[in-house]
């Protein structure tokens, strides 16, 4: 159950800035400057924790979708379903941990050691 | 006044709600609805899963994300069809399942009208936005001077 609210609001967040990645990215046609100037805003560290939520979002939304085929098309998916939640749960952990490692590394560095 | 005193075939209004459906009942698109949502998740998660790790993990992370950087992925058809397949099965599988919770909750059929006019025609613009950026990306544009790729002229 409250994997499927998670799973709703997750997928409603990714569309969204799904949304607005298409918009600021067609930025690419009105100019460099202007795309390297909106992107830039992507880089600073508050950004840079928004965007390891946005990853957090579409890793769970992921594997939980993997999980709901299972349950779907699997024989014994319905009954293993709780299993295949802390499944989802573990995969998530072990997925964002090296993410967040790397990732914060590169925005924080880069915004206090500069280049 | 019971249905009983009207003669068959009666319309499919008032006296008989049971039949109260405008038209069909869509049940085979649900169902190819339903089958797309699992389709479009396996092949997005490669899809998805991949751009996060070229353009986040990879090289500089997203400090290596430029005007350049994007020229270099489009100056290749490699990541042209994979952001194109990724742009269209994203929007699709982002509509369907918006479209979906439109249903759950809007009750009344107006605003579930108007809902789902706004989705599609958002989504309709986005996706042709987003082809027409990938397909008319100039890499090199005249009077632009920073952050182009190395393979431009200089000026
Ligand atoms: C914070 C994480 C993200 C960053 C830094 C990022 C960065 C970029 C960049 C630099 C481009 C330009 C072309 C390219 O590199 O292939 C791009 C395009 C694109 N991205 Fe992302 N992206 C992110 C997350 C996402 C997510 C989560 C999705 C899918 C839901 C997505 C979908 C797309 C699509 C469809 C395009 C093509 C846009 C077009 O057709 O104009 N991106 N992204
Ligand atoms: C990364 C790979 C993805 C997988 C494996 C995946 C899988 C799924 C699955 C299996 C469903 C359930 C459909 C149903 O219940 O009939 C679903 C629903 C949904 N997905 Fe995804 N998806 C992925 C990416 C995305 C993206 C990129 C977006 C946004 C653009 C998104 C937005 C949604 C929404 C809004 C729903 C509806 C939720 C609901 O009805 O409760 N998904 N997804």
């Amino acid at each position: 159950m409250w994997s499927w609210v998670g799973h709703r609001i997750t997928g409603v967040v990714i569309f969204i800035f799904l949304l607005v990645h298409v918009l600021d990215t067609s930025l690419v046609r009105v100019s460099p400057e202007a795309y390297t100037a909106v992107i830039g805003a992507y880089k600073n560290p508050i950004m840079g924790l928004g965007e390891a939520g946005l990853v957090a979002a579409i890793v769970f939304h992921a594997f939980n979708g993997l999980r709901i085929i299972a349950i779907d098309f699997w024989k014994k998916g319905p009954k293993y379903q709780r299993q295949l939640l802390w499944g989802v749960l573990a995969l998530w952990a072990v997925t964002m941990i090296p993410f967040l490692i790397r990732h914060l590394t590169i925005v924080f560095s880069n915004f206090f050691g500069g280049h | 006044m019971s249905t009983e005193s009207i003669a068959a075939p009666r319309s499919n209004s008032a006296q008989s709600p049971k039949y109260k459906r405008s038209k069909g009942n869509n049940s085979s698109f649900e169902m190819a609805a339903w089958l797309f949502m699992r389709l479009s998740g396996v092949v997005l998660i490669v899809l998805i899963f991949g751009h996060l790790f070229v353009n986040l993990m990879l090289g500089d992370g997203i400090h290596a994300v430029d005007f350049g950087f994007v020229a270099g992925k489009w100056a290749s058809p490699f990541w042209q069809i994979w952001d194109l397949v990724m742009l269209w099965l994203a929007i699709l599988h982002g509509t369907n399942g918006v479209r979906t919770i439109i249903n759950d909750y809007a009750e009344r059929s107006g605003t579930r009208m108007t809902l789902k006019t706004v989705l599609y025609v958002a989504s309709g613009v986005i996706v042709v936005l987003g082809t027409l950026v990938i397909f008319t990306f100039d890499p090199c544009p005249p009077g632009a001077v920073i952050d182009l790729p190395s393979f431009c002229p200089v000026p």
